[in-house]
């Protein structure tokens, strides 16, 4: 039988996992479970869930500064960040339609230990770049605490990076602390038509090469613009390269302009104002453009981050071999690819074609039975996967926390 | 500071460690006359001096490989160094050591304007990244003070920041991937030209490691468009309070400035003496605010700023028209440590970081503390992040004085860390701060840290005696001690 701990404390916290230890019971690690599908299959007989470790206990916008308890609610922390103009500045996205789930289910904790990040990555980082303090509990049930509340902080090894996309494979957090930025006055989006990958690709260089501080920049072809909610991008009728400005009003229109001009070679130009904006890129944080209306969301899905200049070959490489239907984000950096038609999912022709240029692919939805088959996570190179091994040792020698979520074992 | 001690065997055998690394690394790459290895004997935090035991210079990925394998393989130890301009005693040698220079390593190998990064050898410097690109309109946003000379490796190994932190993030945000050799020789990359890790994130771990994991031999960090203009503030104030709270105003107002500089009154007066910028000598803290952008957004910046100083008791307000008058403005900052070095024979630079608020709380504390000691501080300190920089002035050739000045910051770095801060901001633990460790951390905390050392170097031959107090046995860290009841999972098959 399974049982679901909820503890309230970071002291019940370890209790939990030191019983756990004892007994060398595998703990599943969740939050408000909204990603529980992502992953492989975890072989757990109990549940530890931290959405009872929940609330803000510091909130000094002053000093950009916020620390949580990791079940806090992401929609919580938007809402205490909107009141003082403020946000998570590396914009973090909601995967819960994808993943067939409600949306807004969402805690801090899982968007730091998966290091989520939406389009404003390129410019601001990823949940990593933002996380400055952790206490977590190792699988070793010891409350070990790496950081503090400042920025400029090199005191010793930064284990926030660690816990940060080791989707609680190292260690339970209990507590975490972040860094909090003003969110923009205003945003706005130059949209340019531009039907082949190599020149949006070209285009969105371009952009991100100009002096005019753009906070993102996606394409996404046609069909899935057709998805768009936003009027002009549904009805653009072709592919759309979309360029983000964001920032006090004048800049903005300034910098709106300067984009028109310099990107006009590429293609026809549009301009969505703040509303549509919040709208276009809310749809491509939360991956709401590659999936039809009428499909049920099983096909797969995945995440793939590149050098930008290897996204259109990439690209060429799955329309080939498989159903493909594609979205660019961070200037061509990151593809989101939903895939059928293809046994292991797309996994050998995806992985052979990072080989080249480098990167990684991550499996984002599929079911569980392919996600225990084919390598959710990009397999690693003979001397990282030993590093990676030897960390997992380091931090759970016993295997107890979300073992075999990443990788065999892991 | 104690270092662990030498270990005999080794020094007996120093010819045949000297032939063995004459046979990877042919030439000069090997140093063993002492008037030579003087020139290593200590880093920019000068008052820790020990001659290595051997210094080598290789100038292949192979070679620093093979000589990890021979040390590995023969128990001698290893220092990396860079440049050697570490403020923490990072690079400091080893009596019974090996120190591994990559000053040879200084190619750029590549430049790659369609994934905006640049690819470079660890002994290329900071400034020297830029200066590549800059002219097609790029720049490496990372510039910690020493940029001019410090090493895009040591960078790495220290999460170096700088003045532009604020806005552009510390070299482990500007960072995406690494080459990098273990003690056991193998060669890893981690990253590459793309965002994040598809695991763990290594890369982010060993940033800021101080040389105790790998020694890095390959750099790629992401590149920027300079921004279209820069525009700075000097603002004079009557207190330190005054102008604390300005930068608090400005950053409540959602502005994150290029740059926010902070001096109090005897560091203005002696970069003033130093470099005549024209700052206000009756003002007791002056702050310099750089804006940089787009012109219309930094024009529109400028003048909110100045309104919030006005509003803050501000008794000056000069704002640049012109790219040389900016630079002027920072001239006296930038030239802040050798204009101390002219009022004091030697003066000695802390780094902690406190939540701003408390700065003025902490800046009495400190005049009390400078007053109970009687060496004087003046302080510069990088005010939108908190990292303050006070510089003790002493007389090493007064005896007592160099450890009383070492008291001195050891309890300005113990108040940062009791007003919620940390006891390094950029500068790194090294030697200098690694026992007050545990001012900050818990003896499980610096376990786990450790346990992380010894996933990479099992053997912690890598730099030893710094960053941590006490040296455990990777062994004995690895050993799992339950203590629990086991009651919540009495029925639960052993697997």
């Amino acid at each position: 039988m399974t049982d679901q701990f909820d503890p309230t404390s970071a002291e019940e916290t370890r209790a939990i996992v030191a019983d756990a230890l004892a007994s060398k019971t595998p703990l599943e690690i969740t939050g408000s479970g909204s990603r529980r599908a992502l992953g492989r299959p975890v072989s757990a007989d109990h549940v530890l869930s931290t959405a009872t470790l929940a609330g803000v206990s510091l909130y000094e916008p002053d000093e950009l500064v916020m620390r949580a308890g990791p079940g806090t609610p992401m929609e919580q922390i938007r809402m205490q960040l909107d009141q003082h103009g403020q946000m998570l500045a590396f914009e973090p996205p909601d995967y819960g339609p994808l993943l067939g789930k409600a949306a807004g289910l969402g805690t801090i904790g899982g968007v730091l230990s998966g290091n989520l990040a939406g389009p404003r990555r390129i410019k601001a980082g990823a949940a990593r770049d933002h996380f400055l303090g952790v206490e977590a509990v190792s699988g070793r049930g010891e409350l070990f605490k790496s950081g503090g509340r400042v920025v400029k902080n090199v005191t010793g090894y930064d284990l926030c990076k660690l816990m940060a996309g080791s989707w609680g494979t190292l260690g339970v957090m209990t507590e975490v602390t972040v860094k909090v930025l003003p969110a923009p006055e205003k945003t706005r989006t130059v949209l340019v038509s531009c039907a082949a990958a190599p020149a949006a690709v070209a285009a969105m260089n371009r952009a991100l090469s100009s002096p005019h501080d753009v906070s993102a920049a996606a394409w996404t072809p046609e069909p899935a613009a057709a998805r768009s909610a936003v009027g002009y991008v549904a009805g653009a009728q072709t592919a759309l390269v979309a360029v983000r400005v964001e920032g006090i009003g004048a800049s903005v229109d300034a910098r709106c302009a300067a984009l028109r001009e310099e990107l006009s070679e590429f293609g026809d130009i549009e301009e969505l104002h703040t509303h549509n904006s919040l709208t276009f890129w809310r749809e491509i944080r939360d991956v709401r453009l590659i999936d039809d209306a009428a499909d049920p969301g099983t096909a797969f899905v995945w995440r793939i981050s590149l050098p930008p200049d290897a996204a259109p070959r990439l690209l060429e490489d799955l329309q080939v071999t498989m159903a493909c239907d594609a979205v660019l984000d961070w200037g061509g950096g990151l593809i989101w690819a939903r895939v059928a038609g293809i046994s292991d999912g797309g996994s050998y022709v995806i992985r052979r074609s990072l080989a080249a240029s480098g990167g990684h692919a991550t499996l984002i939805r599929a079911d569980a039975g392919t996600r225990s088959t084919v390598p959710v996570f990009q397999p690693e190179a003979r001397g990282v996967e030993r590093l990676t091994r030897n960390i997992k040792e380091a931090f759970d020698p016993e295997g107890i926390l979300n073992p075999g979520r990443m990788y065999d074992g892991i | 500071m104690r270092m662990p001690d030498p270990d005999a065997d080794v020094l007996s055998r120093r010819g045949e460690i000297i032939a063995a690394l004459r046979r990877i690394v042919p030439g000069e790459g090997v140093i063993a006359e002492e008037e030579e290895l003087r020139a290593y004997e200590c880093d920019g935090l000068t008052a820790y001096r020990q001659l290595p035991m051997i210094v080598v210079l290789p100038e292949t990925v192979q070679q620093v490989s093979d000589i990890l394998k021979y040390c590995h393989g023969t128990g001698v130890n290893i220092v990396p160094r860079g440049a050697g301009t570490s403020l923490s005693g990072g690079a400091l040698p080893l009596e019974d050591g090996i120190t591994l220079g990559l000053g040879k390593f200084n190619r750029i190998l590549d430049i790659d304007y369609p994934n905006r990064c640049v690819t470079a050898q660890p002994g290329v410097t900071n400034l020297a990244i830029t200066h590549a690109v800059q002219a097609d309109g790029f720049y490496y946003a990372p510039d910690p003070s020493s940029q001019i000379a410090c090493s895009i490796g040591g960078n790495v190994a220290e999460n170096s920041g700088g003045v532009h932190c604020l806005k552009y993030g510390l070299t482990a945000n500007n960072l995406l991937g690494i080459e990098m050799v273990l003690m056991d020789g193998e060669i890893v990359r981690l990253g590459g030209r793309h965002l994040d890790a598809g695991g763990y994130d290594l890369l982010g771990v060993v940033t800021g490691s101080e040389g105790l994991l790998g020694v890095i031999t390959e750099v790629t960090v992401r590149i920027l468009r300079s921004p279209a203009t820069a525009r700075a503030l000097l603002i004079g104030f009557p207190s330190s309070e005054s102008a604390g709270n300005c930068v608090a105003e400005i950053i409540g107002a959602g502005i994150i400035p290029g740059g926010m500089e902070m001096m109090d009154k005897p560091a203005i007066h002696a970069a003033e003496a130093f470099v005549n910028a024209g700052y206000p000598l009756d003002a007791e803290a002056l702050l310099i605010v750089e804006l940089d952008g787009p012109e219309v957004e930094v024009d529109e910046l400028i003048g909110r700023v100045e309104t919030i100083a006005r509003e803050n008791q501000a008794e000056s307000v000069r704002v640049s028209t012109s790219e040389d008058e900016r630079m002027n403005f920072w001239a006296g900052r930038k030239a802040a440590f050798p204009a101390v070095g002219r009022i004091s024979p030697d003066y000695y630079c802390m780094d902690g970081t406190i939540p701003r608020h408390r700065l003025s709380e902490v800046l009495t504390r400190m005049n009390e503390l400078s007053g109970r000691y009687g060496l004087r501080v003046a302080n510069v300190f990088h005010a939108g992040d908190g990292n303050l920089h006070p510089l003790i002035l002493y007389d090493a050739n007064t005896p007592g004085e160099l450890e009383k000045a070492e008291e001195f910051g050891s309890d300005i770095l113990r108040l940062c860390v009791e007003v919620g801060g940390v006891l390094t901001g950029e500068h790194g633990v090294g030697v200098e701060k690694r026992d007050l460790m545990g001012e900050m951390f818990s003896e499980i905390d610096l376990n786990q840290q450790q346990r992380v050392k010894c996933a990479f170097d099992p053997t912690q031959q890598l730099n030893p005696g710094k960053v941590f107090p006490t040296l455990h046995r990777c062994a004995e860290l690895g050993r799992v001690h339950i203590q629990s009841g086991q009651t919540r999972f009495p029925d639960i098959p052993r697997f």
